[in-house]
């Protein structure tokens, strides 16, 4: 019973019943939603596309758990998908199209180039916010504008295309039957949970979230924390690049992350991590992002006419928000109690 | 002395006045162009066509990228009346909400000359001109031609699902190519749309939206898409799915972008429908019309073919988008 317990009053468990939620109502509701087969020696379905769509917003959103934890927010990280997205297709480009698939540039070059660009861009939102003390929104304001200026201008604002094989691998490849960006993104979960719950690293996150002064005059060093934050929310804006870029096998400066960072923040508050800061879940934002593909998915799935999808969209997200607001769960802990093997008197919330 | 200096400030005014007159003349047209954005390739060859005509014609253009926000739009044609530019070109990102600020360009007295886009607004007197394609005309053509192929393959009697990826939602070309698709395929009831949503024209929504179409469980015989980047981005879908895209899945655009000519002759499209995107010249002539005080028709058409997979290198070679 004290495991249940355990489960049920952890951060985590509100958005994954929401998850659940959303699984089960297509279950009763449109059956074959959850069926997979196999198609051409790997996993086919609905719940494989849910897992493989949501990458680039799981991706961002890892970074944006973090930089949401110093109290900040990344409104560059949809920017900086669409600006890697150009950088590496123009780096493989050259003369290469569909019809004539070659690479000018050695392919390692093009990966390292690529997040090296996006890092740099984070590493520049680090220093304005951290050094130059502009307020995050307005220090990322810049890149987000700009960010997709320069992408545009790389591209000449076309959607240059590309047919170069080992690129496709990156968005579109099979591994072990599942599709390639579920490993990228669950190294980079990996990555950063280790870095964050292994090192000191994590600590020193939510400890400038929580205060930053007090933080500095107990010995962190807030600023090099504030830009490593940033600059890893940029290196995770470059990975989701190269993946959607390598998915439509295209750089579409114009639309590609459009709105993502707001999908992002999204994704990090449904997984329960407070806007205040201070706190990391980063399992939390992987199931909110897993949330939103999921309704878009459903969306889709029962054919909802075009014009009423984003109100349809906008009353599912209300929903699972209001499970996870305060109101919500106080009411919940008041029915546990009654319950036969509810909480003794005198334990804590 | 008095009289000396009144005369030499009237002299002086003449003067000035002279020369404003003489500046005057030579002023440059200015004209104000508030385009959607560039989310597209045939946006961008728009864009350029325009750039480059405005230029030839020594216009002072005003060019303003609404980066597809009807708010940005809005921004752009206040600030063109403000300027007092003397032609407004508008291309409208959606259909409706235009009435207060079309109005107050009607109020200044500013000509307008809408491209490519309508608006909801009734009737034709606020504007001068409209330039574009025939978006009904272009859905009709992409039935007309399912309708041939199936005949002329031997498949006009049997029982074919299409599915949609529509536009952007309420953008004229969603509505009228939808329409103008239908009106054709109503005749023939053995031609059903079975499926149809938004992939808003870019290439990302149109893959994922067909993934989602394919998980339906229901055979899908043809693909009808409102631009060619979707149908570009459908086709990676299909092809994941383990179906043939052209063979198993007859794949129909709009647009005529270079990608759809490579799809074509990669084997992996069967046709799309021109829009021309070239509409800069005309926007010229009509300009220039109505700087000369000449009448115009309400309506002019650009000249756009259909073509299918038997297309030439030399076609795609020659193309400028």
């Amino acid at each position: 019973m004290k495991n249940v317990r355990k489960i049920t009053s952890s951060k985590t468990f509100p958005p994954l019943v929401a998850l659940f939620g959303i699984l089960l109502f297509n279950v009763f509701l449109n059956p074959g939603f959850l069926t997979i087969t196999i198609v051409e020696g790997h996993f086919f379905g609905q719940l494989i596309d849910i897992l493989n769509r949501a990458v680039p917003i799981m991706i961002l959103g890892i970074g944006m758990t973090l930089v949401i934890a110093t109290g900040g927010t990344d409104l560059s990280c949809g920017a900086l998908l669409a600006l890697s997205g150009a950088v590496a297709v123009s780096l493989i480009r050259g003369k290469s199209t569909i019809l004539n698939p070659e690479t000018e540039t050695p392919f390692i070059i093009v990966i390292l180039a690529t997040l090296a660009v996006a890092s740099l861009c984070g590493l520049w939102n680090g220093f304005l916010v951290a050094k130059i003390g502009i307020q995050p929104i307005v220090a990322t304001l810049i890149l987000m504008t700009a960010g997709r200026g320069i992408a545009q201008l790389i591209t000449g604002a076309r959607n240059l295309t590309t047919g170069y094989p080992p690129f496709s691998v990156i968005g579109q490849g099979w591994f072990l039957m599942f599709p390639v960006p579920v490993f990228i993104a669950a190294g980079v979960f990996l990555l950063v949970w280790f870095l964050v719950r292994k090192t000191a690293f994590g600590l020193f996150v939510e400890a400038v979230g929580i205060n930053a002064s007090a933080a500095r005059y107990s010995g962190i060093n807030a600023t090099l924390v504030i830009m490593t934050v940033y600059m890893i929310s940029g290196f995770c804006a470059g990975v989701a690049g190269l993946i959607y870029a390598s998915n439509i096998m295209c750089a579409d400066a114009t639309n590609a992350g459009l709105n993502f960072e707001l999908d992002a923040i999204l994704a990090v508050v449904l997984g329960g991590t407070s806007m205040m800061g201070g706190r990391i879940y980063l399992g939390g934002t992987v199931i909110g992002a897993l949330i939103i593909m999921a309704l878009t998915k459903s969306i889709y799935a029962f054919d909802v006419a075009p014009e009423s999808a984003l109100v349809v969209k906008a009353a599912a997200v209300v929903m699972v928000v209001l499970i996870q607001s305060p109101l919500f769960q106080n009411f919940r802990g008041r029915v546990r109690a009654c319950l036969p093997f509810g909480r003794r008197a005198g334990e804590g919330a | 002395m008095k009289l000396k200096a009144l005369l030499v400030f009237v002299l002086a005014a003449v003067l000035v006045s002279a020369c404003s007159v003489a500046f005057a003349a030579d002023r440059k047209i200015v004209v104000g162009f508030a385009q959607i954005g560039a989310e597209s390739d045939w946006r961008v060859a728009n864009t350029n066509s325009i750039r480059t005509a405005c230029e030839e014609a020594g216009f002072d253009l005003r060019f303003v990228d609404g980066q597809q926000r009807q708010e940005n739009q809005i921004k752009a044609l206040r600030d063109f009346i403000t300027q007092g530019v003397d032609v407004i070109g508008f291309s409208p990102v959606v259909e409706s909400g235009w009435d207060e600020v079309i109005a107050e360009i009607n109020e200044a007295g500013i000509p307008l000359i809408l491209l490519d886009r309508t608006t909801d607004i009734a009737g034709d007197n606020y504007f001068v001109t409209w330039i574009g394609s025939d978006f009904l005309e272009e859905g009709r053509k992409a039935g007309r031609w399912l309708v041939e192929y199936m005949q002329k393959t031997g498949r006009g009697r049997d029982e074919i699902n299409i599915v949609e990826l529509q536009g952007t939602v309420g953008s004229g070309p969603a509505i009228d190519r939808k329409k103008g698709f239908e009106e054709v395929i109503k005749d023939y009831p053995n031609l059903r749309i079975t499926q149809s949503q938004t992939g808003d024209f870019t290439r990302d929504l149109g893959k994922t939206v067909m993934e989602s179409f394919l998980k339906r469980g229901e055979r899908i015989d043809v693909l009808y898409a409102h631009n060619d980047d979707m149908a570009l981005g459908a086709i990676q879908a299909i092809k994941e799915a383990g179906l043939k895209p052209a063979e198993d899945v007859i794949v129909i655009g709009v647009d005529a972008v270079k990608g759809a000519f490579e799809a074509m002759l990669a084997g992996e499209m069967n046709v799309t429908v021109e829009c021309s995107p070239l509409l800069g010249p005309q926007f010229v002539e009509a300009v220039q019309a109505i700087m000369a005080g000449k009448e115009l028709p309400k309506i002019t058409y650009s000249i756009e073919y259909v073509y299918s997979q038997e297309v030439t290198r030399r076609v795609v070679d020659g193309r400028q988008f």
